[in-house]
């Protein structure tokens, strides 16, 4: 059994116990376990199930490559799933439980599907749910469904706060080992501004846990005061508990730092994303340590080797009381000597190789180690932990030559440098056969903006596999990195490291290298996803033969830990299947982020409130207080109707509508987009902007003008007013008003640069508000001030003046048909001025409108609105207007496009006006249903509805759509589509329904 | 004007960094030939400080220029001042091809101001506000979380902000949770 | 995350205060433009792996919008300059030709 030691723990105060919860299980730990460590020293060493066969899972490794110790942390609004129970630091009332099972851990119906192993292979979705069709909807789906994702989704919400960070930094060093802590001191000591970041809550990386010398101290010695030296130094930022998640273009990189996961009573944001903008990065994030492949490798109790270590060095906890060593190098023998100097039984160091020999295994020897060179595991005994290992020889198929008892078994396959982040910009690797290993090509680093490399990567992360090597290769790459930021300076010695010898690695990918079919099914690449060593085979043999295919295949390496131990075994194995060379089978594609990182992090602050910015008009809180129900016009919240207690929305439309035509109603039309196009040549600029003539306009005169892409589509619309000799004022629509800015400064600036023009967008400055109906002028004139009568401001003229105390700029035009004047205001006087006319016209029966009368308005009086007739396809031409393409002007954009020949073509559809036949309102979008059928059988159509609407005032459906030869079709009946299969007849009418000789809005 | 309102009307957060409504302030963008002497001195006169260098802005008071773009200068200047500036503008730029339009209404005026005053800001726009790097006087156009926005450093502790008007109470609410989530201790 | 220098206001921007225009050194075709040539300047344009020559508007920031060179392959920016120009400057093709030797791109067609 697992359990706590006497000796040992250098990260646990064992003065400070802790309590915390595994499924629902009081337990206790000390301060600075881990929660694996706390498990473990309380003897639960099965911590949840695998994904597809739900076999027992324990914990398996130390550090963010574990890929078993999945748990729910927390309840309710701090609920999260699938967190690693290795790189959880206990605190005081953690709750976790475990996931992927029912219904409970130790007795799990899903672990039926691993006596079904050989009827679930690789690719068994793809395999088995294809046929029949039918049975998608019914039967497949929803057993995938079921069977899907890993832990539960959060209920509530999160009740956690986030932040965001943007740094900008000379020297991003990814790693607080020995390597990086080096690159920190040289690049620190050359004047750099520098970031060094470390994952964990703990500087030193393995160095502090295998603990060889540096510059005559020992290791953890030595960090100390490297750490104590570099606090120091105000251009260093050290952060712990800050992983590298990722290394982008130009030297961006994401950092993701957990404030507050470990002491959760903390204020402060819990997650802080850090958004690095770095000269130069070094990535000194060491290595992880591979499994071997044998029989039964993933029954809890087989732990990577330096795992092992870890929990005694670190948390003074042992795995068992007898521990196996499985190997294939030296490293591992580390964990038997501590194990055994811990006083533990080490029945026997198992090494793969024929030959090894050196101080390491000496020690071993000496400590009355038994070693076994030449043999291999055929398999471990055990089912929820282990009981014992069979012995064979590694060159053979797995016949046992002996059984021994034990408790625990430590493997090491050799390390793998871990080259995420410098792969994740592009850096290439090479493989090293030597040291078993793929490690990061130096001459095809990831470049920069100025084509350089801007990646180094240091230490053990560089393919270092001992301490003297590391420490030089970190402290060079800090030297390289602040070079390359500016940084020449010289001076500083590097550290300087001492090691023991090691003999050399032996490539081994299965266990023992012959084992037959049986014990291949058992052993295990990828403990999270259930991807066994047959599997890989199976995919190479069905021809999968690409590692990115058969990754996806088999889905190895598809899991939360993305393969951080499988990956390597795995592409061995397929590289073997396959009689390929490992590096020309390559590895699959590293993708940020190293680990995963939590939404909340992504999203900073941009939650609640803060999720979108949402625009105001100086009105808005009036429209919010007084029954607006809103639709967004981009970012803005324009009031749809103003609804009254006791009515329906619909009610509410007809209402406004019914009360503009009879007596006064006030649109908030300061969304509009207005632009001031000012200079000598801004007539002939706003020529060339617009359809129409827009440089004969005379001051004090408004004109509505169209404007047209490059490719001769109506983009927008809206009137102009000519304000001074060189000045005009462009209203744009409400979502126009950013995006026609933005088209008239890029022809400005980019084609037509000679020209002397200047635009500035004075949207926001002003509050506009409609002042619509046959009392618009009472209202207005109750307040006093200019002149505003037919004769003094006649219609299409506007006028500056003051309208009480209000500075005013008054435009006489009409979007409805009706007596109106849109009245400009400073923003800031926008709620006065509104206020002031719900007073002034109060008896004249004054009412606020919303977009939805405004648009019912506008098509009562056939006037077309952008984004609705148009669609991105549609010309001026098929609105009927070709009265706004002047004639007179030889080039303005759009004006070549609309002599392309599909532009001219007679047969485009045109603007029509319908009703139908019973009085119905057409449905939105529907399609006018033509004889016959196209080339792809479906019925043939000959027209659309762009706008439908019940009017209020007529009584009946009124719609605009477009129709083939539609305005010569007038009187004609043609059926629309429905969705429900039928059809509803309408008639093609001229599209004014209201008030066609425009006598209402001229008054 | 007497019944003008600044966007924010007065509002305060208050925390270890202080987010506050600066109120109405007077903003007149100045597009044309910003190398004209004209220009310059009529701009020297209305607001008293020196001409800024791009990234630069010169403020004292309510007064103060920004360098926005090589043909863009914004003035500040007390709000009731605008149509006064405006006509001296006018009169000093006579027969010169320019643009003068009073934006003060379009816009909010926020103040951040405390002891970490630049890291609320660096937590929501991509700008090395590193004190080595932003410094009084600096001045940058960028954007805060997703809207467009504009601030300089008056001193080290206070930084002020714009934004469009429409997207005041975004602005503010978004420097007031920065704020309030405390200092990052990285400057 | 692409980092371009703005030649008009001095700023190193990031991407999300750039607004990026497609294809730089496009020639208008006007009312009196061949079908073939106006076609052209609507639709057709370069798609290289390798050196390309973009617009790019620093919309957050100065408003200016800067065309620049640089390799869709690397990334590498081998400068930015004004759009006020018709072709992009020598002392740029030069550097161009230094490091991207035997380059070709549609206006050295």
């Amino acid at each position: 059994m697992s359990t706590r030691l006497v000796d040992h723990g250098r990260l646990i105060n064992k003065n400070n116990a802790v309590s915390f919860t595994f499924n629902g299980k009081h337990l206790r730990g000390f301060a600075g376990d881990t929660l694996a460590s706390a498990l473990l020293a309380n003897d639960q060493l099965l911590v949840g199930r695998s994904f597809k066969y739900h076999r027992p899972r324990g914990v398996i490794a130390s550090g963010a490559e574990e890929p078993n110790g999945l748990v729910n942390l927390g309840a309710g609004a701090t609920f999260e799933p699938n967190q690693r129970v290795t790189t959880t630091e206990l605190f005081d009332g953690l709750t976790a439980t475990s996931q992927n099972h029912w219904p409970s851990l130790e007795f799990d119906v899903g672990a039926i599907n691993t006596h079904l192993s050989r009827f679930l292979p690789a690719g068994f979705y793809y395999k088995t749910f294809m046929y029949p069709q039918a049975f998608w909807k019914h039967v497949y789906e929803p057993i995938i469904r079921h069977s899907a994702g890993l832990g539960r989704a959060p209920k509530a919400r999160d009740q956690d706060t986030y932040e965001h960070f943007h740094a900008h930094v000379d020297v991003l060093i990814v790693g607080g080992g020995i390597a990086g802590i080096a690159a920190a001191q040289a690049a620190g000591a050359r004047g750099a501004r520098v970031m060094l970041i470390e994952q964990t809550a703990d500087w030193g990386g393995r160095a502090v846990v295998d603990m060889p010398e540096i510059d005559g101290l020992p290791a953890q010695e030595w960090v100390n005061n490297a750490i104590q030296a570099l606090e120091k130094m105000n251009n260093i930022d050290l952060r712990l508990r800050c992983m590298g998640a990722g290394v982008y273009d130009h030297g961006y990189a994401l950092a993701y730092e957990r404030l507050t996961d470990h002491a959760p009573d903390q204020d402060g944001p819990r997650h802080r994303l850090w958004r690095v903008r770095a000269k130069q990065i070094v990535t000194a994030t060491g290595a992880i340590e591979r499994p071997l492949s044998f029989a039964g490798n993933d029954v809890p109790g087989v732990l990577l080797a330096s795992a092992v270590r870890d929990y005694v060095v670190n948390f003074g906890v042992s795995l068992g009381d007898r521990t196996v060593i499985v190997t294939n190098n030296d490293d591992a023998y580390r964990t038997a000597i501590i194990l055994k100097q811990a006083g533990l039984d080490i029945p026997c160091i198992v090494d793969a190789r024929a030959d090894a020999d050196g101080p390491l295994i000496y020690q071993a020897r000496d400590l009355g180690i038994r070693v076994e060179l030449g043999k291999g595991i055929a398999k471990v005994k055990g089912g929820k932990r282990v009981t014992g290992v069979a012995i064979c020889a590694q060159a053979g198929e797995g016949a046992v030559l002996e059984e021994l008892a034990c408790d625990c078994v430590a493997m090491s396959g050799g390390w793998s440098p871990v080259v995420h982040l410098w792969s994740h910009c592009g850096g290439k690797l090479i493989w090293d056969a030597d040291q078993v290993m793929f490690r990061p090509d130096h001459a095809k680093a990831p470049t920069g903006a100025d084509g350089q490399p801007f990646v180094i990567a240091a230490g053990t992360a560089n393919g270092h596999l001992f301490t003297a090597e590391t420490v030089g290769d970190g402290w060079a790459a800090g030297r390289a990195a602040a070079q390359a930021a500016g940084y020449a300076k010289r001076g500083g010695q590097a550290p300087l490291g001492a090691d023991t010898d090691e003999g050399p690695i032996a490539p081994v990918w299965l266990m023992p290298q012959g084992a037959s079919q049986a014990l291949r099914a058992k052993a295990w690449l990828d403990f999270q996803n259930d991807v066994k060593v047959t599997d890989v085979q199976l995919a190479a043999q069905e021809g999968f033969e690409s590692v990115e295919h058969a990754k996806r295949y088999t889905t190895l390496g598809m899991a939360t830990d993305q393969g951080k131990l499988s990956n390597i075994n795995g592409l061995a194995v397929l590289s073997q299947a396959l009689n390929a060379d490992i590096p020309n089978v390559g590895t699959t594609t590293f993708r940020p982020p190293y680990t995963p990182i939590s939404m909340g992090a992504i999203a900073g602050v941009a939650k609640d409130a803060l999720f979108q910015p949402i625009r105001k008009t100086p009105i808005s809180d009036w429209h919010n207080a007084n029954g607006a129900d809103n639709e967004p016009v981009g970012q803005w919240r324009r009031p749809y109707a103003y609804v009254r207690s006791g009515e329906t929305v619909h009610d509410a439309v007809n209402r406004e509508v019914r009360n503009v035509r009879e007596n006064v109603g006030l649109l908030d039309a300061s969304t509009l987009g207005k632009l001031i196009v000012k200079g000598p040549d801004a007539g002939k600029f706003l020529d060339l902007m617009y359809t129409n003539m827009m440089s004969t306009l005379p001051v004090g005169k408004c004109r509505y003008g169209l404007m047209c892409s490059e490719n001769g589509f109506l983009m927008d619309d809206g009137v102009v007013a000519r304000i001074a000799e060189d000045t005009w004022l462009c209203h744009t629509t409400t979502g126009g008003a950013e995006r026609i800015h933005a088209h008239m400064e890029d022809w400005l600036q980019c084609e037509w640069w000679d020209m002397q023009v200047y635009v500035a967008n004075v949207t926001e400055q002003y509050a506009q508000i409609a002042v619509v109906g046959p009392n618009a002028r009472q209202v207005l004139q109750t307040l006093g001030g200019m002149d505003l009568s037919r004769d003094a401001l006649p219609f299409m003229q506007w006028a500056d003046g003051k309208i009480g105390d209000f500075d005013a700029r008054v435009f006489r035009i009409s979007f409805s048909g009706e007596l109106s004047y849109e009245v400009a205001v400073p923003a800031g006087q926008g709620r006065a001025f509104w206020d002031a006319l719900l007073v002034a016209g109060e008896t004249l029966g004054v009412m606020p409108y919303g977009t939805e009368a405004l648009h019912i308005m506008r098509a009562e009086k056939g006037f077309i609105m952008i984004g609705d007739e148009t669609d991105g396809t549609v010309i001026p031409q098929d609105l009927n207007l070709q009265w706004a393409l002047s004639k007179k002007k030889d080039d303005y954009l759009g004006k070549r496009a609309h002599d392309r020949s599909h532009m001219a073509d007679p047969e485009r559809w045109k603007l029509v006006g319908l009703e139908t036949v019973d009085g119905s309102v057409l449905p939105d979008g529907s399609y006018a249903i033509a004889a016959g059928v196209n080339p792809n059988g479906q019925r043939s159509t000959q027209g659309r509805v762009t706008s439908t609407y019940y009017s209020p005032t007529l009584n009946k459906g009124i719609a605009m759509g477009l129709v083939h030869n539609g305005p010569d079709r007038t009187g004609e009946v043609i059926a629309f589509n429905k969705v429900d299969g039928t059809t509803v007849d309408a008639k093609i009418v001229d599209p004014v329904f209201y008030d066609k000789a425009g006598e209402k809005q001229n008054v | 004007m007497s019944n003008s309102v600044s966007a924010l009307q007065g509002k305060v957060a208050t925390a270890k960094v202080m987010v506050r409504d600066a109120g109405l302030r007077g903003m007149i963008t100045l597009r044309g030939d910003i190398t004209n002497t004209k220009l310059k001195a009529a701009c020297a006169g209305l607001t008293g400080v020196d001409w800024p260098a791009p990234g630069q802005a010169n403020c004292v008071g309510d007064k103060g220029l920004a360098w926005m773009s090589p043909d863009e200068i914004l003035l500040l200047v007390p709000y009731a001042e605008v149509p006064a500036a405006l006509g001296l503008v006018a009169k000093a730029l006579k027969g010169q091809h320019y643009l003068a339009e009073n934006v003060s209404d379009a816009r909010a005026l926020i103040q951040i101001e405390g002891p970490f005053a630049a890291e609320v800001l660096a937590k929501l726009a991509p700008v090395d506000l590193h004190p080595a790097n932003f410094k009084p006087g600096n001045f940058r156009r960028t954007r805060l979380g997703q809207v467009a926005a504009a601030f300089w450093m008056r001193d080290v502790d206070t930084i002020d902000v714009i934004c469009f008007r429409s997207v005041a109470d975004y602005t503010f609410d978004l420097l007031a949770t920065s704020a309030a989530a405390g200092p990052v201790g990285y400057f | 995350m692409l980092i371009l220098h703005c030649p008009y206001c001095g700023v190193d921007a990031d991407e999300t205060d750039l607004h990026a225009g497609g294809q730089a050194h496009l020639k208008r075709k006007g009312p009196d433009s061949s079908d073939a040539d106006f076609e052209d300047y609507l639709f057709m344009r370069e798609n290289p792996k390798g050196v390309h020559f973009e617009r790019w508007r620093h919309v957050y920031g100065c408003g200016k919008w800067f065309l620049a060179a640089r390799c869709t392959n690397t990334l590498e920016v081998f400068g930015t300059y004004a759009a006020q120009t018709t072709a992009p400057p020598k002392d740029l093709l030069d550097t161009i030709s230094e490091k991207r030797p035997g380059w070709s791109w549609g206006i050295s067609k």
